[in-house]
């Protein structure tokens, strides 16, 4: 008797039982990720053994070989990965700190400034080359517009965050909308397949570019742990505890706008990565912050590592933005399902 | 020299003074508690002692320095507050929330608790007895539990001043008792200095060593509950008509009617007529038609 509700009473020890090796969740993960990417590389429209691959990276082996994998894998799935986890981490910085769990990467209107720029030049036909870049600053203009919204006398509310965040994505959506309507055919379909997200021809340029913001922008990121677990006490609490509401929450959003941006200008609008992988992440480690900024950045960029491979795997290559909503919308209902029937063993 | 020096201090929010001219100084060792009616400006002030709102002008001192000038990290060293609502975080375990009371003696790089960290935070969870809990999800106790859960955070913080608004208004009777016979505790072996705001003032009058009562944002009087809690003093404070009792757990008041408006000078007891000697408010008149 005592034994059985002994377990009936505790049914969360199954969960701290995950919760207390949160580095094995760790290593599991960077595994599964290495092993993704060393998959990755031998797929494609000419499959290739391990040994080739391998060759291939050293330079030996055939001159053919290696230039695939140098000049077309390897530095697309780098893409991949850097896009991946620049948006689980910036979901996961926001997501907390806005403590809304519908809050994604691209919450503070960065979508909609990316997005009304790229498709602005795109269907305009201007300046092809510099759409990475501009949509890179319009996502920072926006960001900035919504973070000057939320100020007040106290700091910088939560609540101004996410109304300016959303208001601002409507206007900039519509204005998309009508240059959209009003472009030339072949124009339009560009201008999708940028707002859908997509890998296809990524390139070292787009890596080196971005890159460096993306290596700082994580390793800063990791540092934020322990300041969003006591934001997530509340303001009272926190201020309390000793953070500065206004200073923590600028740079927690300046390094999220600086992820997401980076994320944006390579891939375009990849969605649902910025929004699934923090929970999906919560679930195997719980609400310690400190591992779930770090941990949302590999999983997000193993999820997007998948995603391309699958993206290409089929006759026709998909945008690798359709692959993650089409993957992630799925896992993420059962992931809630999972939750709710765990929830109501308690 | 005392420990904490509120000198007058106005503030409120968007720039409407909820409390004025408040002038206050605490002893080291002390327990005050605060009191007043609805809308008085009790957690106004608190929330201005604790650094969740700055003062329109005014300064409050702790040891002698500012601290809305001081960095927030090096005031939270020293004063710890525990708002009247706690927003309670999902996937925290006991022992989680408790760490982080030790947030504000860590610097930003260190990744994990110290070795000093874990004595203090293992104490804190035993001065609350949650050991049996520590490893629960906070959302998963019990109203009194998550209570202690948040006491116990505040003490890891290893306060000098411990702030707390209304801690007991969502306890019941026995957990309002044990919650105050354990900051009881703390105040006299711990000698930790404890200010609380307190909507019972029998139980205010029972653990607190002073009592300063506000009355539509000033300072009424301040005291010890004897000098205090006079039928006059309740009438202009909560509107009431009550009569001061000595029972075996001190002096407490037994309230029999809200005042009406015409009020006349209450005449229901007589026995504590000392003058409020030790502090008048200046700006904020007594009522007049006493």
């Amino acid at each position: 008797m005592t034994r059985l509700s002994f377990s009936l009473t505790k049914p969360w020890q199954h969960l701290t039982l995950v919760q207390n090796y949160p580095a094995l969740v760790t290593v599991v993960l960077t595994v599964v990720l290495v092993l993704t990417i060393g998959l990755s590389l031998t797929q494609g429209s000419v499959s290739l053994t391990g040994t080739e691959v391998w060759q291939a990276i050293l330079r030996s082996g055939s001159p053919m070989q290696q230039t695939i994998i140098w000049e077309l894998r390897l530095p697309r799935i780098i893409a991949g990965v850097l896009v991946g986890a620049s948006l689980g981490m910036s979901g996961a910085l926001l997501q907390g700190m806005l403590r809304n769990s519908l809050a994604d990467a691209y919450i503070l209107g960065i979508s909609a400034g990316a997005g009304l720029v790229a498709i602005v030049l795109i269907t305009l036909g201007l300046f092809l080359t510099w759409v990475p870049l501009a949509a890179w600053l319009g996502a920072i203009l926006v960001s900035l517009l919504v973070y000057t919204l939320a100020r007040t006398s106290v700091g910088i509310s939560i609540e101004r965050l996410i109304l300016g965040g959303v208001a601002f994505s409507f206007l900039l959506f519509s204005i998309q909308t009508v240059f959209l309507l009003f472009a030339e055919e072949g124009r339009v379909q560009a201008a999708l397949i940028w707002l859908t997200g997509s890998l296809n021809g990524r390139g070292w340029s787009e890596v080196k570019m971005s890159f460096p913001y993306i290596a700082i922008a994580l390793l800063l990121g990791s540092t934020l742990g322990k300041t969003m677990n006591v934001l997530s006490l509340g303001d009272d609490l926190a201020v309390g505890l000793g953070i500065s509401l206004g200073r923590s929450r600028i740079w927690i959003g300046a390094i999220a706008t600086l992820l997401a941006a980076s994320a944006v200008s390579i891939a375009g609008l990849v969605g649902f990565v910025g929004l699934v992988v923090p929970h999906g992440v919560r679930l195997l480690v719980g609400a310690d912050y400190r591992w779930v900024l770090p941990l949302s950045a590999i999983a997000g960029a193993w999820v997007l590592t998948l995603s391309d491979l699958l993206a290409r795997l089929g006759a026709i290559e998909l945008p690798v933005g359709a692959v993650t909503s089409l993957l992630g919308c799925p896992l993420f209902i059962v992931l809630l399902y999972r939750r709710s029937k765990l929830a109501k063993g308690f | 020299m005392s420990l904490l020096e509120i000198q007058n201090v106005s503030g409120g929010y968007e720039g409407q003074s909820i409390v004025r001219d408040i002038f206050l100084s605490l002893q080291s060792g002390e327990w005050l508690s605060l009191i007043g009616a609805n809308g008085s400006g009790k957690s106004t002030l608190l929330k201005l002692i604790s650094r969740a709102l700055a003062p329109y002008h005014g300064v409050v001192l702790l040891d002698g320095k500012a601290i809305h000038t001081q960095p927030a990290q090096a005031i939270a060293q020293q004063l710890a507050f525990l708002p009247q609502q706690q927003t309670i975080p999902t996937g925290l375990t006991v022992q989680q929330l408790v760490s982080l009371g030790r947030a504000p003696h860590q610097p930003w790089w260190q990744w994990d608790l110290s070795a000093r960290d874990r004595v203090l935070v293992n104490h804190a969870i035993a001065q609350t007895q949650l050991q049996p809990l520590q490893d629960r999800p906070v959302e998963q106790l019990s109203g009194g539990e998550r209570q202690r859960a948040f006491l116990a955070l505040a003490l890891a913080q290893d306060p000098k001043i411990l702030l707390l608004d209304e801690p007991t208004t969502y306890l019941d009777l026995r957990h309002q008792l044990e919650l105050l016979d354990q900051l009881s505790y703390l105040n006299r072996d711990n000698h930790l200095t404890i200010i609380t705001v307190l909507h019972d003032i029998n139980l205010a009058a029972r653990y607190s060593d002073r009592l300063a009562m506000l009355r539509e944002g000033c300072l009424w009087a301040v005291g010890e509950p004897e000098n205090v809690l006079t039928p006059e003093t309740l009438l202009n404070v909560f509107g009431i008509r009550a009569v001061a009792l000595d029972t075996p757990v001190g002096l407490q008041i037994c309230p029999i009617s809200a005042a009406s408006t015409e009020s006349s000078a209450p005449s229901l007891s007589e026995s504590f007529s000392e003058p409020i000697s030790e502090s008048m408010p200046s700006s904020c008149s007594p009522h007049r038609d006493l």
